[in-house]
C-alpha cells in the first residue's frame, strides 16, 4: 500500500509545475502576524514588529560587514591575512550594547504580559472543555452550553467536492459573545491536553485534564473570528477548529433567549414518539459530528483500534445495553460516555441510526423517552 | 606516551570483514560506524519528511490518514535528533578528539564498541513500531502525558528504545569526557584544547547530566500505563503539567547538546579558510560555558501557554533573552575572524558561512519567541516549525556537513570532487531556504503545527515549502553520492589539505595510521 | 606513568558515573520537590487536598472576592455533577459552606476522586478548605445521588488586585486506576 502511495507522490512531484500555476492564482499569502481585533491582540502585534525591525537592523549590521569582508577580503583579490585575534574593548563592547537592547525590550514585552494576565473584573465567564476532538462551552451564568464540531464534510476533506471558503474553520456550534465586553473563558479539557487558539484574539491557552486555565479578551468589532486547537491531541488534532462569533449587546441577548428557547423546544420534542425517518434523519446528523471521527462514516471503524458497528456485536445485539453503551461509555478506552454530551433524542437517534444502517437490520426504534427512563 | 602500549596488544591484527566492524575499538572505525549510521538515518528520517510535505503539498488528505501522518511527525523528530545529528556528532568526537588532543584513541574502548551497537537496535526497536496494531507513536517527540498514554502496542517498545538511546550517548559522553579530561598529549593545556574539542566536552556535560532526566521521565510515564503509578495522573494526586517540566529541564539543554559541537566545527573551519587565527578564543569558550549553563534555567519558555504565575513567565522570559549575548559574542567572533582575512571559498568554507547566516536568522526568531507576551501568538505554529529547522537543518546538519568535507580528505585519503560539492552546498541552500523561510509566513498567518491538512489560506506557502522540500531531498541523494565516491576514490590528499588548517589532526598523514598518535607529540 | 593515567581515567569514569546517578535520582526527587514548589508559589493552581484549620478572625469586610464554582467530569464518565450555586459573594476571613451534587447514572458501583483547581493559580494558596469531598474518593451505587458539602475560606493575605476567584472540580474515574 505504501508503495501505490510513493507512486502516486512521485506523480505528484512530476506534475509540480502544472499544478502550482492552476492552484496558487486562488491561494492567500499572507505573510505576517494578525493585528487582530483585540486590545491583547494589538499588543502582541507591535510588540512582533518591534522585535523582528530591531532584529532586522542587527542582522543587517552583522551580515553586512560579513558580505563586506567576503567581498574584499578574499584570497584571489591578493589581501595579507591580518594577525590580529583579540581585543578586550570590542568584546565588552558587543557584550554590554546587546544587553542593553534586551532590556530596552523587555520592558514593553513585561508591561504586555502584565495586562494579558489580568483576568480580574470580567463581564461573562465562559467554561471551555477541550475534547477529542471537539470544543465544549458552558456559560456560566445563562445556563447555555453545547458542543462545537468540525461542519466541513468528510467529501471535502478527501477531495471528492471543491472545498469551501472556510475549509476546516468552520463548526455546527459557534461560540457567540458580545462586543466590548471583557470575556473570560475558564479552560479545561476531557481527556488530553489541548489548547484554545483564535489568532486575531491574540491569545492561546492549554486546556488540561483536572486543571483550570484563564484567559480573556474583549472584541473590539462585530464579526466571526476562526482558530484551532494549537495543541497536538491525537488523530483528528487538525479537524478540531473554534469559531467566535462577536455580536453586538442586543444581537447577543437575542442569541442567549434563542439557545434557552432551543433547549426547551428540545425537552418538549423528548417528550413525543419521533418516526423512524425522523430518527434516522437525525441520527446520521449526529454520527457524522461525533462518531464518525473513530467508528468511519462507512461503520467499519478502524481495524485493531476502533471497533466496527457494520454487523458489530453491539451494534446488532440487545437495544439496551448498545444504549447503555453509547451512554456510559466503557472505561479503559477510547470509547467516552455520551450521556453528557447528547441530550434524549439525540442519543436516540444517533443508536437507532446505528442499528439501522450499513446493512444493520434490526428494526428497533429508540425513542427520547427510552433514553430518558434509562437515565 | 606509554598510554599507548595498553592497546598495542591487538594493535596490527584486527579481524577482517564484518567482524572487524562489530569487534573493533578502535576509534577511527567506531568513528566511521557511527557516521554512516547518523547518514542512513538521516535517509530514513528524511524519507518520513518527505511524506509530510507530500501529504502537506496541498488542503486535503490525499496520501496518508492523520492518525499515520502524527506518527511521521513523531517518528521524523526522533530519528532526526537521536539517529542522525547526535550521532553524527558522536561520530566526529570518535574520529576527531584523539587526533586534535595527541592520543592514540578514546580513553575507553571497549565502552565506545557498546555505545555504538546499542543504536542499531534502538532503532530497529523504534523502527519497528510502524508494523504493530495500533501504529507508531503518535504524540509527538515529546511525548505529553496523557496523550502518549494512548500509545498502542508500540508504547513500551517507544520507552524501551528511548532508554537505549540515552545509554549510548551517556556512554559516548562519558568516553569524550574521560578522553579530553585524561588523554591530552604534554603541552595541550585546556586553553590550547581547539574548540571543536571545547565544545564537545561542554556538550558532554550535558549529555550526563540531562540524558538520565529523560530516562526517568519516561520510566515514569511508564509506571503511570502499567503498574498503577500516578506521577503524571490528576486522579491520583499527579500532575500531566509536570512531565512538561521535567521533560523540558532535559529537553532544552538538549536543544544545545544539538547545536554546541556545531558551533565547534564552525570555529575550526572558519579560521582555516580566512587564514587567520580565530577571534576571541577564550571569549568563545567562556560563552560556550555560559550558553551550556542557562540552558539549565531557561526549560519553561517552552511552556508559556500551560498558564504558569506571571512571576514564572517573567523569569523564564528574562533568563531565555539573557541567552541572546553569548551566542551573539559567538556570532560576532566568527565575522571578525573573517574580517581582513585573506578568504577562500570551498565547500567546507561554504558551508561554515551559510551556518553563520542561517543559524543567526533561527537566532532571531529564537528571540522573537522567547518574549512571552508574543509567544502566544506564536506557540505551536509554524514559526516556531521553520525557527527549529533553521537551527538544526541548516544549523547542526549543515555544520555537520562542512565538517564532512572539511575533514573527509584527512580520513580517506582523497580530496572530495569540489565541484560537486560546490552544487551541492548551492542547491541545498537554495532549497532548504525555499523550504523553510515559508512556513515563518505560515506560522504568522496562523496555521499550527502537526497538523495533516490546513485551510485553503495557507495553500500557497504550503505548496511552495513542499517544492523546497522536495528539491532539499533529492540534493542529499547527490551528497551521499559525494561521500561514497570519495570513500572510494579521488585526488591523493596531502597530510596539511588546507593551505591554512592548524592544529595536531593535519600532522598525521592522511589516512592516519591506525592508532593516532603512537607516541605523543610534544605542544608548545 | 602508565599507571597514574590509568588511574586518572578511573577517577573521571567514576565522577562521570555519579553524574549520572545522580541526575537519575534527581528526577524522581523532583517529584516531591516539585509538590513543594507548587505549594508555596501556586504553579499548578492545586489547593492543599488535607482539611486545614482555621483560626476565626474578624473578616475583612472592605473586600468582596466573587468565588466562582465549576465543575467537571473526566473522560465524560456518566456522572451528573454540578454546584449547587455557581457564583458566591464572600469577604476574605470569612468561612462560608456550599455544596456539590453528584449521581451516578451508570448501572455500575463507580468510586470517583474529585480533583480541585484555582484559576487564577496564585488564589489557589489563599483557599482555605476545612471540609471538602475532595479529601476522600466517592463512592457512588448505581443511581446514588448526594449533595456533597465544601466548608472554605479565602484568606485574608489574598493579594489584592485577585477580585474573581475561580474553583472547579473534576471528577476522574478511579476504577480505571483499580482494575
Amino acid at each position: 500500500m505504501l508503495v501505490s502511495k510513493t507512486k502516486r507522490a512521485l506523480t505528484a512531484i512530476a506534475g509540480v509545475a502544472l499544478v502550482l500555476s492552476a492552484t496558487s492564482a486562488a491561494a492567500d499569502y499572507a505573510l505576517n502576524l494578525t493585528p487582530g481585533v483585540t486590545p491583547i491582540s494589538h499588543e502582541a502585534h507591535t510588540l512582533h514588529m518591534l522585535i523582528m525591525e530591531v532584529c532586522a537592523v542587527i542582522g543587517l549590521i552583522v551580515f553586512g560587514a560579513m558580505f563586506i569582508s567576503i567581498i574584499k577580503h578574499r584570497k584571489s583579490r591578493g589581501v595579507k591575512p591580518a594577525q590580529f585575534h583579540e581585543s578586550t574593548a570590542v568584546e565588552i563592547v558587543w557584550t554590554i550594547v546587546p544587553f542593553l537592547i534586551l532590556v530596552g525590550m523587555a520592558i514593553p514585552a513585561t508591561k504586555a504580559l502584565v495586562a494579558m494576565e489580568d483576568t480580574s473584573d470580567a463581564d461573562l465567564s465562559i467554561k471551555v472543555t477541550g475534547y477529542q476532538w471537539r470544543w465544549g462551552y458552558d456559560y456560566v451564568d445563562d445556563g447555555v452550553s453545547f458542543i462545537s464540531t468540525l461542519a466541513t464534510p468528510k467529501e471535502e476533506i478527501y477531495n471528492q467536492q471543491p472545498k469551501g471558503e472556510n475549509y476546516l474553520l468552520e463548526v455546527d456550534h459557534p461560540l457567540v459573545v458580545p462586543v466590548n465586553k471583557k470575556v473570560r473563558l475558564l479552560i479545561t479539557s476531557n481527556d488530553v491536553i489541548h489548547a484554545w487558539w483564535v489568532p486575531k484574539l491574540g491569545m492561546k491557552k492549554d486546556a488540561i485534564p483536572g486543571y483550570i486555565n484563564q484567559m480573556w479578551f474583549k472584541i473590539e468589532k462585530e464579526g466571526t473570528y476562526r482558530g484551532q486547537c494549537a495543541e497536538l491531541c491525537g488523530k483528528d488534532h487538525g479537524f478540531m477548529p473554534i469559531v467566535v462569533v462577536a455580536k453586538n449587546e442586543a444581537d447577543y441577548q437575542q442569541w442567549v433567549a434563542d439557545q434557552k428557547g432551543v433547549a426547551t423546544a428540545d425537552k418538549e420534542a423528548a417528550q413525543r414518539d419521533w418516526s423512524k425517518a425522523e430518527l434516522m434523519a437525525r441520527g446520521e446528523k449526529v454520527f457524522t459530528g461525533t462518531c464518525a471521527a473513530c467508528h468511519q462514516a462507512s461503520g467499519e471503524g478502524i481495524p485493531g483500534t476502533f471497533p466496527a458497528l457494520k454487523g458489530g456485536a453491539i451494534a446488532t445485539g440487545p437495544k439496551a445495553d448498545h444504549l447503555a453503551l453509547v451512554m456510559h461509555g466503557k472505561p479503559g478506552t477510547a470509547m467516552a460516555s455520551f450521556a453528557g454530551q447528547l441530550s434524549d433524542t439525540d442519543l436516540a437517534a444517533v443508536v437507532t441510526y446505528e442499528r439501522n444502517s450499513w446493512g444493520n437490520d434490526t428494526g428497533d426504534l429508540v425513542q427520547p423517552s427510552e433514553v430518558k427512563a434509562a437515565r | 606516551m606509554s598510554t599507548a602500549t595498553t592497546h598495542d596488544a591487538h594493535n596490527e591484527e584486527h579481524p577482517s570483514g564484518l567482524m572487524r566492524w562489530v569487534t573493533t575499538t578502535n576509534h577511527k572505525d567506531i568513528g566511521t560506524l557511527y557516521l554512516l549510521f547518523a547518514l542512513m538515518m538521516f535517509i530514513v528520517g528524511g524519507a518520513m519528511a518527505m511524506i509530510i510535505r507530500a501529504e502537506l503539498f496541498e488542503p486535503g488528505l490525499q496520501f496518508v490518514e492523520p492518525q499515520f501522518f502524527n506518527s511521521m511527525t513523531t517518528m521524523h523528530a526522533l530519528v532526526m535528533i537521536f539517529g542522525a545529528v547526535m550521532p553524527a556528532f558522536v561520530g566526529l568526537a570518535n574520529w576527531l578528539i584523539p587526533m586534535m588532543i595527541g592520543a592514540p584513541d578514546m580513553a575507553l574502548p571497549r565502552m565506545n564498541n557498546w555505545s555504538f551497537w546499542i543504536l542499531p537496535f534502538a532503532f530497529a526497536i523504534l523502527l519497528s513500531t510502524l508494523f504493530m496494531e495500533g501504529g507508531a507513536p503518535a504524540g509527538g517527540w515529546t511525548m505529553y502525558p496523557p496523550l502518549v498514554l494512548q500509545t498502542g502496542n508500540a508504547f513500551p517498545f517507544l520507552i524501551f528504545s528511548v532508554h537505549l538511546m540515552g545509554i549510548s550517548s551517556i556512554m559516548g559522553a562519558i568516553n569524550v569526557i574521560v578522553t579530553i579530561v585524561n588523554m591530552r598529549a604534554p603541552g595541550m593545556t585546556m586553553m590550547k584544547m581547539p574548540l571543536f574539542v571545547w565544545t564537545w566536552l561542554i556538550t558532554a556535560y550535558l549529555l550526563i547530566a540531562t540524558m538520565p532526566v529523560l530516562a526517568g521521565a519516561v520510566t515514569m510515564l511508564l509506571t503511570d500505563r502499567f503498574f498503577d503509578t500516578s506521577f503524571f495522573n490528576a486522579a491520583g494526586g499527579g500532575d500531566p503539567v509536570m512531565f512538561q517540566h521535567i521533560f523540558w529541564f532535559f529537553g532544552h539543554p538538549e536543544v544545545y547538546i544539538l547545536i554546541l559541537p556545531a558551533f565547534g566545527i564552525v570555529s575550526q573551519i572558519v579560521p582555516t579558510f580566512a587564514r587567520k587565527p580565530l577571534f576571541g578564543y577564550s571569549s568563545m569558550v567562556y560563552a560556550t560555558a555560559s550558553i551550556a549553563f542557562l540552558s539549565f534555567i531557561v526549560w519553561a519558555h517552552h511552556m508559556f501557554t500551560v498558564g504558569m504565575p506571571l512571576t514564572g513567565e517573567l523569569f523564564f522570559m528574562y533568563a531565555t533573552m539573557l541567552i541572546a549575548v553569548p551566542t551573539g559574542v559567538k556570532v560576532f567572533n566568527w565575522v571578525s575572524t573573517m574580517w581582513r582575512g585573506a578568504m577562500t571559498f570551498e565547500t567546507p568554507m561554504l558551508f561554515a558561512l551559510g551556518f553563520v547566516v542561517m543559524f543567526t536568522i533561527g537566532g532571531f526568531s529564537g528571540l522573537m519567541l522567547a518574549m512571552a507576551p508574543v509567544d502566544f501568538q506564536y506557540h505551536d505554529t509554524y514559526f516556531v516549525v521553520a525557527h527549529f529547522h533553521y537551527v538544526l537543518v541548516t544549523g547542526a546538519v549543515f555544520a555537520i556537513m562542512g565538517a564532512s568535507y572539511y575533514w573527509m580528505p584527512k580520513w580517506t585519503g582523497h580530496m572530495y570532487d569540489e565541484r560537486l560539492g560546490k552544487l551541492h552546498f548551492w542547491l541545498s541552500t537554495i532549497s532548504v531556504n525555499v523550504l523553510f523561510f515559508p512556513q515563518h509566513f505560515l506560522g504568522l498567518a496562523g496555521m499550527p503545527r502537526r497538523i495533516p491538512d490546513y485551510s485553503v489560506q495557507f495553500a500557497g506557502f504550503n505548496e511552495i515549502s513542499s517544492i523546497g522540500g522536495f528539491a532539499f531531498g533529492l540534493t542529499q541523494l547527490l551528497y551521499v553520492y559525494i561521500v561514497f565516491k570519495t570513500i572510494k576514490g579521488g585526488a591523493k590528499a596531502t597530510d596539511q589539505v588546507w593551505e591554512g588548517a592548524h592544529g595536531l589532526e593535519w600532522t598525521l598523514p592522511s589516512p592516519p595510521p591506525y592508532h593516532s598518535f603512537s607516541t605523543a607529540p610534544e605542544v608548545k | 606513568m602508565t599507571h597514574s593515567a590509568e588511574q586518572g581515567k578511573k577517577r573521571t569514569l567514576r565522577q562521570t558515573l555519579l553524574i549520572v546517578l545522580g541526575m537519575f535520582g534527581f528526577v524522581f526527587a523532583l517529584v516531591p520537590l516539585y509538590s513543594v514548589l507548587c505549594d508555596v508559589t501556586g504553579l499548578n493552581g492545586k489547593t492543599r487536598n488535607q482539611p486545614e484549620r482555621v483560626v476565626y478572625t474578624e473578616p475583612d469586610l472592605s473586600r468582596t472576592i466573587t468565588v466562582e464554582f465549576l465543575a467537571n467530569v473526566n473522560e465524560s464518565m456518566p456522572w451528573d455533577f454540578h454546584p449547587a450555586v455557581t457564583r458566591m459573594k464572600v469577604h476574605p476571613g470569612q468561612v462560608r459552606k456550599t455544596s456539590f451534587y453528584a449521581r451516578n447514572l451508570s448501572s455500575d458501583t463507580m468510586v470517583g476522586q474529585a480533583v480541585p483547581s484555582v484559576a487564577p493559580g496564585l488564589a489557589a494558596l489563599h483557599f482555605r478548605k476545612t471540609e471538602c469531598f475532595c479529601f476522600t474518593e466517592q463512592r457512588f451505587a448505581p443511581g446514588e445521588w448526594r449533595d456533597m458539602p465544601l466548608v472554605f475560606m479565602v484568606d485574608k493575605d489574598l493579594p489584592e488586585d485577585i477580585t474573581t476567584l475561580t474553583l472547579a472540580y473534576t471528577f476522574f474515574d478511579k476504577q480505571i486506576l483499580v482494575d
